[in-house]
């Protein structure tokens, strides 16, 4: 591992902005993304459009929040069990705030047959979801969307910059209009990748449209990914991943986690580092075997792996790690969605998911390595793998919002009932 | 009725706690926003009672009787019309100067030019007896209950003719009923007498050194009444059932522990009488244990609330309101960061405690208490940006080292100096220089 302490040593500064701690060698802060120095020691990379502005692109620190206003009710506090709930969220009694209705969301999106009025006969869900606020943020500020159409699934995750201003609403639009232009392309016979690439970009007008002036731009990432009949088309914008996972060659559901742990960078299974500077669609189709990522953030640390400038482990561990270069707000630069498709040599499991789990576990391996017990059924049970994958982020610390979309591959024929975690 | 202005809460704080951590702190702003009365909104009904001391020792020298007559003369023609006034002359029990009846009468240019007429023929004589002279005030409000009250209170002496306990017995009856802001002139009186009784009617209590500024400060004081647009608001603060309010003080423009003033107005919740409002702004700081919670976990630790407490056929006016809020988190970085109000303000307040503690040592003859605890206002005058109290400080020790706060003490003091810097420990500022 290569000493470099000027990357990771924190040192007692402060932004004169708003004084939160910063570190040698960052830019920008992390807080209110002041810049910190105008002479950065380090030119940016060519292809990096320098700076991915002040006060939007830091996305680690939530901006100051205030209660979300939510109708008094007569649900008992969690807390305490009075039923004494304000019209602030508070408990009257105990004081304690009520979790949100996106504190924590599970969705499951039925299989053939198990849509209203079925006859109730327990066939495979087609995918589901789960989405937690974590530990350390007081608010989702993650939106996941799930829907099924003619031909397989839609998936979309999104993850609020949290630096800019709402940016639970910029997901929660871009997810809902991400799945349901999807859907409805799809099935007026767009082909997968153009659906793709028209969805990510109706989502980013619709998020475009939520800033009330150019200065105050809600704003998020953007993941979607498509499944069809022999193939899985992915989409993104920012630094939310799709991933796919399958069953280990010996036959069991994984091997051992930790074979290829310890921090990546040795396999050569992640994203095609060449790959890299083709922001363009790949036009060649992938064949898909052992588990890998489909997705290639966008991303500061992504550009110095790319680069060469650091190893994946020392541009996880940068404070600037999560400084993403391209997002949807009405601030952003031309939006151009990067669009991938692959076809899966057998069966897997596609994931979709924010950086609250792969910012724990960001090695296809090691993710595939947690489908086990009760996340061992991704097939049978995408719920109880989804919710085991966020639980085991949470476990992990939780630092962020953790949102996770698990959709076996290849699923049954599904009937056409879109469910987005609206009406769950 | 009148409108009432906009009036709006800021809470400034650090919400974050550490893994077990139970103390929050806030700082609660409180601000009107109406501006002065206007025609749409005209001026709340007011009265006015000013209370001169004539007992003998204002004729030593003459110039503090004339300069209190002029100074009161003044604050008459300062008055709007309408204003229910009177004047009130104080020496061994008190006297009606004008009108000659125990009653407030409006003003007017006839009425003021009678007061004014009867002040002039003021003389000296007798002894002080504060509690009776605020008694008769109290019974010139009793028909005023619903407006402004405004006393303004000069003295030059000490309360020698009746008991400490007689005084404390009128305070307590006169305490919500009127608000009185007093003036020492002279070195003969005590600041911590007058500072009692300024303190429990909610007004403030000043030196004039040089009976020459007097007539200035009394405008000023009742140019300020004029500008109250409401009676009487008070700060309700609601806590969690498993909550404790460690304290409430009022921390701008001055230091005033309001903790003890509460009243029980519902459910785990306590009004503080903060008396009239114009257009102003005050701080409070409000400091509430809450039970440790998990990480991650939300509490609102108080909820502050301005309100204007109901009567008979009137119901309660909740002005504005604000949240002060707990959450705790494993992030050390957020945990650790210190609100830098609540920073100024915890200093300001240690500032008056080291000031009116150095101040006591030293007329207790403990002179090594006397000098680290001025050494250490020294320090904190410095740290806040009290530039007044710095002045004021350096009048009574000499900075050997500002960093350390080693200081000696000054071998002579003038007697209005110390007092001055005795009424002024409690005055705080914003921000320090030069910011904000
Ligand atoms: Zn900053
Ligand atoms: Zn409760």
């Amino acid at each position: 591992m290569t000493e470099d302490p000027s990357v990771t040593k924190p040192a007692e500064l402060s932004c004169p902005i708003c004084t939160e701690v910063v570190y040698a060698g960052e830019d920008f802060c992390e807080a209110c993304g002041h810049r910190l120095n105008e002479d950065a020691p380090s030119p940016p990379p060519e292809g990096f459009s320098p700076p991915p502005r002040e006060g939007l692109t830091m996305k680690t620190t939530p901006s100051a929040r205030t209660a979300g206003h939510e109708a008094a009710s007569s649900r008992a506090c969690t807390g305490c069990g009075q039923k004494a709930i304000d019209a602030d969220g508070y408990c009257e009694h105990c004081g304690l705030r009520q979790p949100a209705e996106r504190d924590h969301i599970e969705i499951e999106l039925p299989g053939p047959g198990t849509g209203p009025g079925g006859d109730g006969a327990a066939k495979a869900p087609a995918a589901a979801g789960a989405s937690d606020r974590g530990k350390r943020y007081s608010r989702n500020e993650d939106a996941i969307a799930l829907a099924v159409h003619a031909q397989g699934v839609a998936a979309v995750v999104c993850d609020g910059v949290g630096s800019s201003p709402h940016p639970d609403d910029a997901s929660r639009a871009a997810a809902d209009t991400g799945v349901a232009e999807l859907v409805a392309l799809l099935e007026a016979g767009e082909d997968p990748e153009s659906a793709t690439r028209a969805a990510a970009l109706r989502a980013a007008e619709a998020v475009a449209a939520l800033a009330p002036s150019p200065s105050e731009s809600p704003s998020c990432t953007y993941v979607s990914a498509v499944t069809g009949p022999g193939s899985v088309t992915v989409g993104w914008i920012g630094d939310s991943r799709a991933y796919w996972l399958s069953p280990s060659p010996d036959g069991g559901a994984a091997t051992e986690a930790g074979t290829e742990s310890g921090g990546g960078g040795e396999g050569d299974d992640g994203p095609d580092t060449a790959e890299f500077a083709l922001s363009e669609d790949t036009e060649d189709v992938t064949e898909l075997g052992p588990p890998r990522q489909l997705t290639d953030d966008d991303s500061w640390a992504a550009i110095m792996v790319a680069q060469g400038a650091l190893t994946e482990a020392e541009a996880e561990a940068h404070p600037n790690a999560h400084v993403i270069t391209a997002w949807l707000g009405a601030d952003a630069d031309e939006i151009r969605p990067h669009v991938r498709t692959f076809t899966p040599g057998g069966p897997g499991t596609l994931l979709v998911c924010s950086d609250g789990l792969w910012n724990y576990f960001p090695a296809a391996e090691d993710l595939a390595a947690l489908l086990t017990g009760p996340a061992g059924d991704p097939a049978g049970d995408p719920l109880g793998t989804a919710r085991t994958l966020v639980q085991h982020a949470l476990n992990a610390g939780g630092r962020d919002n953790v949102t996770v979309a698990v959709i076996p591959f290849p699923g049954a024929a599904p009937l056409p009932t879109p469910s987005t975690e609206h009406d769950r | 009725m009148s409108e009432q202005p906009q009036f709006t809460i800021r809470v400034d704080q650090n919400k974050f706690l550490p893994e077990g951590g139970r103390e929050v702190h806030a700082i609660v702003s409180v601000e009107s926003t109406g501006g002065p009365p206007t025609a749409a909104r005209p001026a709340a009904a007011a009265a006015e009672v000013i209370i001169i001391d004539t007992s003998g020792s204002m004729s030593y020298p003459d110039a503090k009787l004339h300069a209190a007559i002029a100074a009161a003369q003044a604050a008459i023609d300062t008055l709007r019309d309408g204003v229910n006034f009177a004047v009130v002359s104080g020496a061994n029990s008190a006297s009606m100067v004008f009108p000659a009846q125990p009653a407030l009468v409006p003003a007017d240019a006839n009425s003021r030019a009678m007061a004014k007429r009867e002040l002039s023929r003021l003389k000296a004589q007798g002894g002080t007896a504060i509690g009776s002279w605020l008694r008769l005030a109290d019974q010139l409000f009793d028909a005023h209950q619903h407006g402004i009250r405004h006393a303004i209170l000069l003295t030059d002496g000490k309360n020698q003719h009746e008991s400490a306990e007689e005084l404390d017995a009128v305070l307590a009856r006169c305490t919500g009923r009127f608000v009185c802001d007093c003036r020492g002139i002279g070195t003969d009186w005590e600041v911590a007498e007058l500072r009692k009784v300024s303190s429990a009617l909610l007004g403030s209590v000043g030196l004039v050194a040089d009976p020459r500024d007097l007539v200035a400060d009394f405008q000023a004081m009742t140019e300020d009444a004029m500008g109250k647009a409401v009676a009487d608001v008070s700060l309700r603060v609601w806590t969690p059932q498993t909550a404790k309010l460690r304290f409430v003080k009022q921390v701008m423009p001055s230091v005033e522990d309001l903790t003890a003033r509460r009243t029980e107005s519902g459910p785990q919740a306590g009004d503080y009488p903060l008396g009239a409002w114009g257009t102003e702004s005050r701080d409070y700081h409000i400091c509430v244990e809450v039970p440790a919670g998990e990480v991650g976990k939300e509490l609102r630790a108080a909820w502050a609330k301005l309100v204007v407490p109901g009567g008979p056929g009137r119901p309660e006016q909740v002005l504005a309101t604000g949240n002060v809020l707990a959450l705790w988190t494993d992030d050390e970085v957020q945990s650790t960061r210190i609100n830098p109000r609540v920073a100024h303000y915890t200093g300001q307040t240690e500032l008056d405690s080291a000031i009116q503690e150095g101040l006591q040592a030293r007329k207790d003859g403990d002179l090594d208490t006397a000098t680290a605890r001025l050494g250490r206002a020294v320090v904190l005058a410095d740290e806040v940006g009290n530039e007044a109290i710095t002045t004021l400080l350096r009048k009574m020790v000499d900075v050997v080292d500002l960093a350390t706060g080693t200081v000696r003490l000054k071998k002579n003091v003038d007697k209005a100096d110390e007092m001055s810097l005795d009424t002024t420990s409690s005055k705080t500022v914003r921000t320090r220089k030069g910011e904000g």
